[in-house]
Formats: structure tokens, C-alpha cells, sequence
């Protein structure tokens, strides 16, 4: 039984990591290398923001704060430093973020349930606020454009493989932080908290570690998303931006590791079908997530699982 | 800074105040009474003003008619709501992150819903007849519309006291807060309840819209803005508490009201500065939530 599953497992990994890497081959236009490039980066920020809720069970309605804090990390550095602090960048913008999501952190897990979402709802958007009005600065509404990544990393196919090194690395740490002792005791922590205070163990010290690991991840994906993208704009510090990254996650399935990235996967793909700009995309986005909360709250590789499970156990059940 | 401008300031800020506290109060409402989060209680607010706007500048109703009007139908709706959707999720394992989901989902539908009938552009709707100027109280000149909005939310807030103190709808709503299960078995209809508790709530918070709407200017996308003020105030008064909401809306409408007119820059800002402190130092809001005696 260990054997098929980490048989499966590992094919799993290969499939998944072919089909990126190969991707380019198949792509023979600029624009589906960066259809391909912002699954990846919005499956890491959707994989990242579900360690806070669907394996410890903290709703955070403010992750778009860590992701437009990645982004701009890369975006003012770009503007004031030059294109040759696009590295560095990416690495202030991750300290950025450990140093915020203490911060706020420490002042918002006091709280928990409801409360905690609320709060982590006005961080997000004093943030937006702030950036939104320091137009000297920031360039409020108008963003930051013509973001290049120096060097090799200007090359859109180098620039994918770039971030498909760093996404890949990622995902392959939270699984791991999933599967390891801090991983059940997130779990526990959304099932029973008392009881992990019972064996001894910090409720408080584990929130803001996850709290602070997920929101890392956000602020890397927010800056390789500024290299995809060339620009950034405050819409990606604006709380629709944090409901969409949950949309993802409840769309794929907040029970599994990976449904948040096929749920990412997705929701671009219906995007770029749909047209992006369409008048009335979140009329799509609200009927969408009221159909999953309401009908499917397990998403779709839930629900998949659970139908495969019940034709597996019907199957045995004839032969037995 | 002169008598007559801190005056007119306060009673600006006690017109937001009076517009947050009707929209907190119903939020706190069916959170207190029902356990439930309300993310699209703004959203409500907004359908109250788009609902005048429809009867007043459209229909030429009257004005006072129309707002009341408006109040029923956002009350309609959230009953509706409720009803349809919300009820189905109740007792669901980690209801609470469910809940938010799902009252996201209205924002997002009823905000296109209301670009589709009454598209993007801002609407406006005169003051009423005999509230359009102003009227002057020794020596200073006070905008009658804004008293009459401060009046009108003193009787609300006497009311809903009252209501919820001293009658038998008042009692049943505070005792389905403490025990429900307990509340069935003598014989209430417990769903019934919360549909109504919902439809109070939703209607106290299209009446705000309503009588808003003519301060404001009337725009898809106001549910947002309103909802995160509203979050604010029960942040700082404490979840769950009447008075707490009241205070909090007091707080908040004359911080930003003073905010305005000194940094006007940075007056949206203030709001979170408020509440960050509140935060720090009464994390529980400053009426601590205690259960139901003051929902």
C-alpha cells in the first residue's frame, strides 16, 4: 500500500514537472509563455495562501498584501536602482515580508475565526490605501511599467524556466513543511487547538510561523509576477486580488496539497477564455465560488477523489 | 481653527457616525443573534441606495416614502438571501470561513447585478423638499439635511434598545443568541427567526444607504467601501455589542471627520491608524464582547 502511493507520487512529481518543462517546445507564441508562467507563479501564491487556511484553518483575506509587497519590492528597486537589482530585489521583498507578517501578525492572531479574517482584510487594504496615495512614490494608480529583468532573465523563455526552478523548489518545500511534525500540528491546530495546547505546544508560535512561511511564499510569487507581467499596479495589493487567490484554492480543493495549483490552472485557463477584461468577470468569479461553497465545497480534486474512492470501493464490492 | 469649524466638523462626523452605526448595528446584529458574518452587509446598503435613487429621481416618488421603501426592499432581499443560500451552510464543519466565502460571493454578484440595471456611471438624488439648506443656531449655520439624518438615527438607535430590551421579538432574538436549540424545543421557530433577525439587519443597513445617497454620490463598488468602515467599527467596539457598534461608529465618524479637514490626504488612512490602536491595546474591542445581555 507505502509502495503504490509513493509510486504514485513520484509519477505524479514527473508528470507534473514535464509537463512545464516542456511547455515552451509546444508554445510558439510569446503570450501562451506567459499564460504558462503566470499558472505557475498563481499556483505557488494559491499553494502558499492554503497553508494558512485549508491546512490550519486561518483565513487570511489579505495575502494580496505579501504578494503586492513582492511586487513592488522588485518595481521600486527597479525604478530607483536600476534593472541590475532585480535578484537582490526578489530577496528584499521576501525579508519585506518576514518582517511585516510579524508585524501584523503578532497584532492580528490574537484573534481568531471571523476576526482574524477581518483583520487581515484591513491590513491588506491600509496597505493598498497607503500605496494608492504616496503617488510620489509609488506612482499610485498609475504603477510602475517597463520592468525588465536584466540580463539572461530578459529572455521570456529563460525568465519561465527561471521561475519554474523557483516555483518547483517551493512547492517542494511546503510539501514537505506539510508532511513534517510542523505540518500535523498545523493540521491539529485547525481541528483542535485546545488540545495542541494540551500537549504542550504553542497555538500562538505555530499561527505566526504559518502565518509567516505562507506569506513569504505570496511575496516571491508577487515578484515573479512583476518579471512576467513588465509592470505592476496596485490592483495587485487590492482585496480582490486576495479573494481571487482564495477562489483558486476553494475551486481546486482546500482539503488537498495540490488543488489550489490545478485550481489556479483553472481559473486562468476560463480567464483567457472568457477575455480577461470582460465586463463581467466577477459576476463569473461570485457564481463560480457560490456554486463551490454551496455544492462542491470539496473542489473539483475533492470532489474527484471522493467519486473515484466511491467506483473504486463499488468495483470491489462486486468482485468481493 | 475657530468655534464654528470645529462645530461644523463635529456634525459631520456625527452624520458618518449616525450613517456607520446604522450599518455596524445590523452587521453586529446577525453576528450576535445569529453567529453569522455578513461580508455583504455593504452590499445591502448599496442596493438601499440605488433603490431611492430609482423611486426618487426615476419614479418621483416622495422622498421619505422612498427611503423607507428602499429600506424594505435591501430587508426583502437579505431575506432572500438568507433563505436561499446561507441557511444551507449552517452547522457545516468550519462554518465560519465558509460563511465569508459565501457572502463574498453576493459582493461580487450583486455588484454586477446593479452595474447590469443601473450601469456604472454615479448617480445623484436631491436632498427632500425642506431639508436642502440650512438653518442657523446662533450664529452658525448647521445643514438641516445632516440634523435630520442625526435625528433620525437617535430615534433608530432608541428604538432597537427598546425593541431588543423590552419586547417579546426582542427576547426571542437574544435568547436564540445564548441557546437555540433550547429556544426550538419551547416552541419558536428558530429558522424563521434568523430569516427575520437577517431582514431587520439587511434593511437597517439599505436604510443608511438610502439616506445616504444624497450626501453621497451613488456607486457600484460603495458595498465594499462601506463593509471595511463597518469592519472597522466593530473592531473597535467589539463584535457582537450594540453600544459597542454605537461608539465605535462615533470614534470613527468624527476621527475621519476631523481627519478631512486637516490631512485631507491621508484621512482614509486614519480609520486603520484608529483601529491598529485599538488593536494593540484592547484587542478584544473596547466593549469586550459578553455574550448576548448587550446585543
Amino acid at each position: 500500500m507505502e509502495d503504490t502511493k509513493a509510486y504514485k507520487t513520484a509519477a505524479f512529481w514527473i508528470v507534473f514537472i514535464l509537463v512545464f518543462a516542456l511547455a515552451p517546445l509546444r508554445m510558439t507564441s510569446n503570450y501562451q509563455i506567459i499564460l504558462a508562467n503566470q499558472i505557475l507563479i498563481w499556483g505557488l501564491f494559491a499553494v502558499a495562501f492554503n497553508m494558512l487556511f485549508g491546512v490550519t484553518g486561518m483565513l487570511s483575506f489579505g495575502q494580496a498584501l505579501y504578494f503586492g509587497l513582492g511586487a513592488y519590492a522588485v518595481g521600486l528597486s527597479f525604478k530607483y536602482l536600476g534593472a541590475s537589482w532585480f535578484l537582490p530585489a526578489i530577496g528584499m521583498g521576501l525579508v519585506g515580508a518576514v518582517v511585516i507578517s510579524i508585524l501584523v501578525g503578532l497584532l492580528i492572531i490574537r484573534v481568531s475565526g471571523v476576526f482574524f479574517t477581518v483583520l487581515t482584510l484591513a491590513f491588506g487594504q491600509l496597505v493598498w490605501q497607503i500605496t494608492f496615495r504616496w503617488y510620489n512614490f509609488t506612482g499610485g494608480d498609475d504603477g510602475i511599467q517597463g520592468i525588465i529583468p536584466p540580463g539572461i532573465l530578459g529572455d521570456r523563455i529563460a525568465y519561465y524556466y527561471f521561475t519554474l526552478c523557483l516555483v518547483l523548489l517551493s512547492i517542494w518545500f511546503l510539501r514537505r513543511l506539510v508532511h513534517s511534525p510542523m505540518g500535523l500540528t498545523l493540521r491539529c491546530l485547525r481541528q483542535n487547538p485546545d488540545r495542541l495546547r494540551f500537549l504542550g505546544r504553542s497555538v500562538r508560535y505555530n499561527q505566526l510561523g504559518i502565518y509567516m512561511i505562507s506569506s513569504c511564499f505570496a511575496a516571491l510569487a508577487g515578484s515573479l509576477m512583476a518579471g512576467v507581467n513588465n509592470s505592476i499596479h496596485t490592483d495587485m495589493l487590492y482585496w480582490t486580488t486576495s479573494g481571487e487567490v482564495i477562489l483558486m484554492s476553494v475551486l481546486g480543493g482546500i482539503g488537498q496539497f495540490f488543488g489550489p495549483f490545478i485550481g489556479a490552472a483553472v481559473i486562468i485557463i476560463i480567464q483567457e477564455v472568457v477575455g480577461a477584461k470582460t465586463e463581467f468577470w466577477p459576476l463569473i468569479i461570485g457564481l463560480t465560488m457560490m456554486v463551490m461553497v454551496l455544492l462542491l465545497p470539496k473542489g473539483l480534486v475533492g470532489e474527484a477523489r471522493l467519486l473515484g474512492n466511491r467506483l473504486k470501493s463499488f468495483a470491489g464490492g462486486n468482485r468481493g | 481653527m475657530d468655534v464654528s469649524f470645529i462645530i461644523g466638523q463635529f456634525l459631520s462626523g456625527l452624520t458618518m457616525a449616525t450613517l456607520l452605526f446604522l450599518v455596524a448595528s445590523g452587521l453586529t446584529l446577525i453576528f450576535g443573534v445569529g453567529n453569522v458574518f455578513n461580508f455583504a452587509h455593504g452590499s445591502f446598503y448599496m442596493i438601499g441606495a440605488y433603490l431611492a435613487y430609482q423611486a426618487v429621481t426615476i419614479w418621483h416618488t416622495n422622498f421619505w416614502a422612498a427611503i423607507f421603501a428602499a429600506a424594505a426592499g435591501a430587508g426583502v432581499m437579505g431575506m432572500l438571501a438568507e433563505s436561499l443560500f446561507l441557511r444551507r451552510i449552517y452547522g457545516r464543519a468550519e462554518e465560519g470561513g465558509f460563511q465569508i466565502l459565501l457572502t463574498y460571493s453576493f459582493i461580487l454578484v450583486i455588484d454586477d447585478l446593479v452595474k447590469m440595471i443601473w450601469g456604472t456611471e454615479y448617480k445623484s438624488l436631491l436632498r427632500p423638499r425642506g431639508f436642502s439648506g440650512s438653518v442657523e443656531i446662533a450664529g452658525l449655520t448647521l445643514p438641516t439635511y445632516n440634523l435630520a439624518i442625526i435625528g433620525i438615527g437617535l430615534i433608530i438607535v432608541v428604538l432597537a434598545w427598546l425593541i431588543l430590551s423590552r419586547t417579546r421579538p426582542g427576547r426571542i432574538a437574544r435568547a436564540s443568541a445564548l441557546d437555540r436549540e433550547m429556544l426550538g424545543s419551547m416552541g419558536v421557530n428558530v429558522p424563521l427567526t434568523m430569516t427575520l433577525v437577517f431582514g431587520v439587519a439587511t434593511a437597517l443597513g439599505g436604510f443608511a444607504g438610502a439616506l445616504a445617497a444624497p450626501l453621497r454620490s451613488v456607486t457600484p463598488g460603495a458595498g465594499i467601501e462601506v463593509i471595511i468602515d463597518s469592519l472597522i467599527v466593530v473592531v473597535i467596539g467589539g463584535m457582537g455589542n450594540f453600544w459597542g457598534a454605537w461608539l465605535g461608529a462615533l470614534i470613527l465618524g468624527e476621527v475621519n471627520a476631523f481627519a478631512v479637514a486637516v490631512i485631507p490626504e491621508w484621512a482614509s488612512v486614519v480609520s486603520y491608524v484608529v483601529m491598529v490602536l485599538v488593536l494593540i491595546f484592547r484587542p478584544e474591542g473596547l466593549f469586550a464582547p459578553r455574550g448576548v445581555r448587550k446585543v
